[in-house]
C-alpha cells in the first residue's frame, strides 16, 4: 500500500495521552494516581477509508474516539483533522468541527432522546447548524430511502422501533449534516448477528457511495476484518500493531494480535487450530508495567529487555506497525540489534 | 387512544374520588363570584351568628353577619391561588437552579448546596417570621416566605436527576452534535426527569395550602378585609363559643383538600412510577374472552 504514504492524513492523532483521575489529592497532588486510559498513540486515518481500533473491553479504544472527537479534553498530544490543529480550539471553532464529525454510538436506543420522536432527532442537528428546512426535509427523504426505512416510523417514538432499525436511523442522523467524519463507536456489538450485517454493509455502501471517513471501534475481529482497509490494536491504551487489514490478520507481527487472533472461535468443526491462552490478566491501568505493557502475558518474553525499554511504534515495511522488540516472521537477532 | 395501551390505569377509585372532590372545588373557587349567593363582604346586621343550615344561609354568618359559605369559596380562590403561586416560585427558582448545578457542579454548586442547607436548617414557619419581620406582613410577603422555603428541596431534587441523568448515551449523543448546553438541559434532559417530579409539586400544592392557612391563622399572612382560609380559622377560633360552624366549617375544608391532594399526589406518583402501577388484573380479561379462571384449570388438571 505504497500509494497511502502519497497521500495525505485527513486525521492525524500524534503521542495523544489521557489520564483519569483516580483519586483527587488537592494538597498533594505528587500522591494523585492516574488511570493511563490512553498513552502516546498516534495514527493517520486518510480519506475515504474505514480505519478500525481494536481492543478489548479497557483497552482505550472508546476514550481514544472520544478524544478524536473533542468530546473530552486532551491531556497531552496533537489531533490534526483536515490538516488543521485541532487540540485546542475556542467553542466557537468547536461548534464547527462539530458539523463535520458525527458519532454513532454502540447502544442504539440508549443514544435517541426517548422523549422526542426519531423526526425531531434527525431535524434537530440540521436546525440547530442552521440548515434551510427545504434542504433538511429533502435530505431527510433522501436518507430514509439510503438506509430502506419508510417514512412513517419519522413519527414513532424510539421504544417503539428494533435495535437494528434504530441503529440504521442513528446513521442517518449523523448523515444529516453531511460531515467529513464518522466515530462509530462499538456499531454493532448491541445488535443480533442477522442484523449486523445490515449495519455493516450500509458502512461499506457509505465508504463506496460517498467516499466516507469513519473510524470503527470494535471489540470484534470477524466484524473488523470485514469492514476495515486499515486496523489498529489496542492494549493497555498503547497501539500494539497497526497496518492495513491483510498485514495485521495475514502476517502478524505483535504476540499480542497472534493471541487475539487465535482466540476466535473456529470457522470450521475439523479446522486444525491452536488457542494461544495468555496467562494472567489484563494489567492494572493504574500501575502500568515497567517496559512492554505486554511483556507479563507474552509467550516471547525476554528479560532484561522487554521488562526494561518500551518498545516504539516501527514501521516493518508498508506501512505496517509494530510495537515489539521482536516482531513475528521476522529475523531476531536482526530486530533486536535494531533498536 | 394512548393512555389505553398503558399497563396500568391513572384512574383508581381513589385518585378518581379525590379528582373530582379537588376539580370541584378549584371549578367553585375559579367562579366564587357567581356561586357566591351573598357578598362575601356584605355585613348584615340582622342575622349575627345565625346557625349553620340556617334559611338563607348554608353554612351560617359570622360576628357581623357575613354569610360563612360565601366567605369560604371567595377565600378558596385565594388559598388555592396562593398554593399555586407558591409552588411556581419553587418551580420557576428551585428547577433550573437544581439543573443547572447538577450539570456543571462546580463551586457553583458547591455554593447553592450550602446555601439551602442552612436555608434547609431553619423551620419553615421560622423562616416565614424571619422574612415578615424584615418585609412586613402581608399576603406576597408570606407566599415568599414559604416558596424559599420549599425551594431548597426541590433544587436537589432536580440535582440529583440530572446528575444520572446527563450521564445518558443520547445527552453524549447531543453533545457530539453540536448542541449547546442550555439547549441540552431543557430541551432534553428536563423532559426526561420532570414527570417523577409532578407529583411532589402535586404534594406541595397541598402544603403549601396548610403553611399558608398557618401564616393567616397567626395574622401574618392574608389581611383583612381580603381572606384566605387560615384568616377564617383564625375567625372562627375567637368566635368559637358563639358559633363553632365558624372554625369547623373551615378547619374540615382545609382538611379535606389537603388530604384529597395527598391521595391523589399518591396516585399520580403509582402511576408514573411503573414498578408502584397496578397491572390490569385477569378477571376483566377472564370475564371479556369467557375463559375459565387459570387457577380453577390448573386445580383440574392436577385433579
Amino acid at each position: 500500500m505504497s500509494k497511502e504514504k502519497d497521500r495525505q492524513p485527513f486525521i492525524s492523532v500524534r503521542d495523544l495521552k489521557k489520564y483519569f483521575c483516580l483519586d483527587n489529592y488537592k494538597l498533594a497532588k505528587a500522591k494523585t494516581r492516574y488511570i493511563h486510559a490512553v498513552d502516546d498513540v498516534s495514527f493517520d486515518i486518510y480519506k475515504g477509508e474505514i480505519f478500525g481500533i481494536i481492543g478489548e473491553s479497557g483497552s482505550g479504544k472508546s476514550t481514544i474516539g472520544r478524544c478524536v472527537l473533542k468530546l473530552i479534553d486532551v491531556d497531552s498530544g496533537e489531533i490534526y483533522f483536515d490538516g488543521k490543529n485541532i487540540t485546542h480550539v475556542s467553542r466557537k471553532e468547536q461548534q464547527e468541527l462539530r458539523s463535520r464529525m458525527q458519532m454513532v454510538f454502540q447502544n442504539p436506543l440508549a443514544s435517541f432522546d426517548p422523549k422526542k420522536t426519531i423526526r425531531f432527532s434527525l431535524e434537530e442537528s440540521a436546525k440547530v447548524h442552521k440548515i434551510k428546512p427545504e434542504v433538511y426535509k429533502a435530505r431527510i427523504k433522501q436518507l430514509m430511502e439510503y438506509i430502506a426505512l419508510p417514512e412513517d416510523l419519522l413519527t414513532r417514538y424510539p421504544k417503539d422501533l428494533s435495535g437494528g432499525q434504530l441503529q440504521r436511523l442513528a446513521i442517518a442522523r449523523a448523515l444529516m449534516l453531511e460531515p467529513d467524519f464518522i466515530l462509530a463507536d462499538e456499531p454493532v456489538s448491541a445488535l443480533d448477528v442477522s442484523v449486523q450485517a445490515q449495519i455493516l454493509n450500509l458502512m461499506l455502501d457509505l465508504k463506496e457511495d460517498k467516499g466516507q471517513t469513519i473510524l470503527f471501534i470494535s471489540h470484534d475481529l470477524n466484524v473488523v476484518r470485514h469492514v476495515c482497509d486499515r486496523i489498529a490494536v489496542v492494549y493497555l491504551g498503547a497501539v500494539m500493531e497497526m497496518g492495513t487489514v491483510e498485514q495485521v490478520y495475514n502476517s502478524v507481527a505483535h504476540p499480542y494480535t497472534q493471541a487475539l487472533i487465535s482466540a476466535k472461535p473456529k470457522e470450521h468443526p475439523l479446522e486444525n487450530k491452536n488457542h494461544i491462552l495468555l496467562e494472567g490478566d489484563i494489567p492494572n491501568a493504574v500501575d502500568i508495567p515497567e517496559g512492554c505493557r505486554f511483556a507479563g502475558r507474552c509467550r516471547y518474553f525476554k528479560e532484561g529487555l522487554c521488562d526494561n525499554r518500551t518498545p516504539k511504534l516501527k514501521d516493518i515495511g508498508n506501512g505496517h506497525y509494530v510495537a515489539c522488540h521482536f516482531p513475528l516472521g521476522i529475523d531476531r537477532s536482526k530486530t533486536a540489534s535494531d533498536m | 387512544m394512548k393512555k389505553k395501551n398503558k399497563a396500568g390505569t391513572f384512574f383508581t377509585p381513589v385518585v378518581a374520588v379525590t379528582g373530582i372532590f379537588l376539580a370541584v372545588i378549584v371549578f367553585v373557587s375559579l367562579f366564587a363570584s357567581v356561586i357566591a349567593p351573598y357578598d362575601p363582604l356584605a355585613t348584615d346586621v340582622n342575622a349575627i351568628y345565625a346557625p349553620a343550615f340556617s334559611e338563607g344561609h348554608i353554612f351560617g354568618t359570622d360576628g357581623l353577619g357575613r354569610d360563612l359559605f360565601s366567605r369560604l369559596i371567595c377565600s378558596a380562590r385565594t388559598s388555592i391561588l396562593n398554593a399555586f403561586l407558591i409552588v411556581a416560585i419553587e418551580v420557576v427558582i428551585g428547577v433550573p437552579l437544581g439543573l443547572i448545578c447538577g450539570y456543571y457542579r462546580g463551586p457553583l454548586d458547591s455554593i447553592v448546596m450550602r446555601v439551602w442547607d442552612v436555608i434547609s436548617a431553619i423551620p419553615p414557619l421560622l423562616l416565614s417570621f424571619i422574612l415578615i419581620a424584615v418585609m412586613g406582613k402581608g399576603m406576597m410577603t408570606g407566599i415568599i416566605a414559604i416558596g424559599i422555603s420549599y425551594i431548597p428541596l426541590t433544587t436537589k431534587t432536580a440535582r440529583s436527576m440530572i446528575m444520572t441523568e446527563k450521564k445518558a448515551v443520547y445527552v453524549e449523543a447531543c453533545k457530539s452534535m453540536g448542541f449547546s448546553d442550555a439547549r441540552i438541559i431543557f430541551v432534553h434532559i428536563l423532559p426526561n426527569i420532570i414527570t417523577p417530579m409532578i407529583s411532589q409539586f402535586t404534594l406541595d400544592i397541598g402544603t403549601a395550602i396548610t403553611s399558608m392557612a398557618t401564616l393567616s391563622f397567626l395574622g401574618l399572612g392574608v389581611q383583612a378585609p381580603n381572606a384566605d382560609w387560615g384568616t377564617l380559622l383564625r375567625d372562627g377560633m375567637g368566635n368559637l363559643y358563639n358559633s363553632s360552624a365558624l372554625l369547623f366549617i373551615p378547619a374540615i375544608c382545609v382538611i379535606l383538600v389537603t388530604v384529597s391532594i395527598n391521595l391523589f399526589s399518591d396516585g399520580v406518583q403509582n402511576y408514573l412510577d411503573p414498578s408502584s402501577r397496578k397491572l390490569p388484573s385477569f378477571k376483566k380479561y377472564e370475564k371479556k374472552h369467557g375463559i375459565k379462571k387459570l387457577s380453577a384449570v390448573k386445580a383440574n388438571g392436577e385433579a
